[in-house]
């Protein structure tokens, strides 16, 4: 037993203390905050505006088709290029969008952090546009009515009176989609970004032991998905509070 | 015989490429001061003429002439034109991110540039017209259906409108809350508001109708003073349709 005890203080020695190897997971988990955080902010301003573009053209597509002018041309064009945006971005894998932006589109950019911020961001905009026109559209079609019948136009109904209402309803999807977004920017090292699964990979590579490193890695992810998971939970009991005034 | 305030000419609405025909070449003058009801069977097109009048449905054609201007033509920014027009609907859509206050003083001092003070002025005074003064902080989830429509009604006539465009306004309230409603509507035609009002409600027609319109089938079948137009329908399908419903 004691002999068992040894030999895995012994690996927990040589995994994070020898060569002061905690600090590479120290340096992995900022990266990886570093990249979720930077990304979904990049996420949710992308999200608004293709949520913007394509829920304006789904409600005032035919009003405005009827007036005419460059206007509806403009939505119409913009409206084209949001949908292949969707298209291509949910198509496709995240790690193969990260490797093109790295290996091919954004070549000349040595900053792999900066990289997969850029990737992960226009990755999760495509997600987070899609949480804001669900949310859009969850509301009663009789709020727009209302406060067209006042005389705001549309732009001035969706600030007053949509979006707040909307911003209520997708909050808890937004928080998840953080959570989904920590997660997933794992694959960072394909780009040779030191987050904190490429940190565990690395120790494993010069301990040839992967029991702990890995181990350790996934109980760090876990740790802060709960935490978050928490924070979500009041959040949403918050809004439901709320809603029953 | 140009004091009308709404003329709406051959006013049509197409659904499916004219195959439905919801609304099939209106015509009719509302003149100020004058109270509207239009009644009908569901389906007939009366909510889709009274949405019209204020282009919440987009007319297929016709000309909607409201103070002199066609707001149905597509150079006229209508949104100016609906400042004018109030509107309450028949499931209030009260906004339920804000007070009862901040319902009605939003569009004025948004759109009109009116201080904060002087809209929570009228908005209270219009508050009192409603018999709601003490609601002014509540938010519309913590009020009954008949308070709703109330506050909707204070709401659209904060705007100062010419004429107010009433959509089932008691349909979806209980029965005991419907008078406390009518109350305020027929307040309302007493002071000389200009109403158009689509309802099932023929005691309503009756006392406060300076015209009531029977629909179907997207066009006027009938219009008369109420007590013509209960006491001797002439068309088939009014005499039917009153023959079906209580008065």
């Amino acid at each position: 037993m004691t002999e068992w005890f040894n030999s895995l203080a012994d690996t927990f020695y040589r995994c994070f203390i020898e060569d002061s190897r905690w600090k590479w997971m120290l340096e992995g988990l900022g990266n990886t905050m570093i990249i979720t955080v930077f990304a979904l902010m990049i996420g949710i301003i992308l999200g608004i505006i293709v949520a913007a573009v394509r829920s304006t053209y789904d409600m005032n597509g035919a009003a405005m088709k009827k007036k005419g002018g460059p206007a509806y041309i403009f939505l119409r064009i913009g409206n084209f290029i949001c949908n292949l945006f969707l298209t291509v971005i949910r198509g496709t894998p995240v790690v193969v969008q990260l490797m093109i932006m790295y290996f091919i589109i954004l070549i000349n950019v040595t900053n792999g952090v900066l990289v997969a911020i850029i990737a992960f961001g226009i990755n999760s905009g495509a997600y987070v546009a899609e949480i804001f026109r669900s949310g859009i559209m969850s509301i009663d079609e009789g709020q727009i009515e209302a406060g067209r019948s006042l005389g705001f136009n549309y732009i001035q109904t969706m600030i007053f009176i949509i979006i707040p209402q909307a911003v209520k309803v997708v909050l808890p999807t937004l928080f998840n989609e953080l959570i989904v977004l920590i997660k997933e920017t794992s694959v960072a090292g394909y780009v040779g970004v030191m987050d904190l699964t490429k940190a565990g990979d690395k120790i494993r590579g010069r301990t040839f032991e992967a029991f702990m490193p890995l181990f350790a890695v996934a109980a760090v992810y876990l740790v802060i998905v709960i935490i978050l998971t928490r924070i979500l939970r009041i959040i949403e009991k918050r809004l439901r509070k709320s809603e029953r005034r | 015989m140009n004091d009308a305030l709404i003329q709406v000419r051959d006013l049509k609405k197409y659904y499916d490429n004219g195959r439905i025909k919801a609304l099939d070449g209106v015509d009719i003058d509302i003149r100020k001061g004058e109270v509207v009801v239009i009644i009908g069977p569901s389906g007939c097109g009366k909510s889709t003429f009274l949405k019209s009048l204020n282009l919440l449905e987009m007319p297929t054609e016709g000309k909607i002439i409201f103070e002199g201007v066609d707001i149905n033509d597509s150079s006229v920014n209508v949104n100016i034109h609906r400042q004018k027009m109030g509107m309450v609907f028949q499931h209030f859509n009260l906004f339920p991110h804000k007070t009862v206050l901040g319902n009605i003083t939003l569009a004025p001092t948004k759109l009109k540039g009116i201080s904060k003070e002087k809209g929570r002025e009228r908005a209270m005074e219009l508050l009192r017209m409603v018999h709601l003064e003490d609601k002014a902080d509540a938010y519309p989830a913590q009020l009954s259906g008949g308070q709703k429509q109330r506050i909707a009604i204070a709401r659209a006539l904060a705007m100062d409108p010419d004429v107010m465009l009433f959509d089932e306004p008691t349909s979806a309230l209980d029965p005991e809350m419907v008078g406390e409603v009518l109350d305020i509507m027929k307040e309302l035609a007493r002071g000389g508001m200009t109403m158009i009002v689509v309802t099932h409600e023929m005691g309503f027609a009756k006392e406060v109708g300076s015209r009531v319109i029977f629909f179907d089938g997207g066009q006027i079948r009938e219009e008369n003073t109420p007590q013509e137009f209960f006491a001797h329908p002439k068309d088939p399908r009014l005499q039917d349709f009153l023959s079906k419903v209580l008065i």
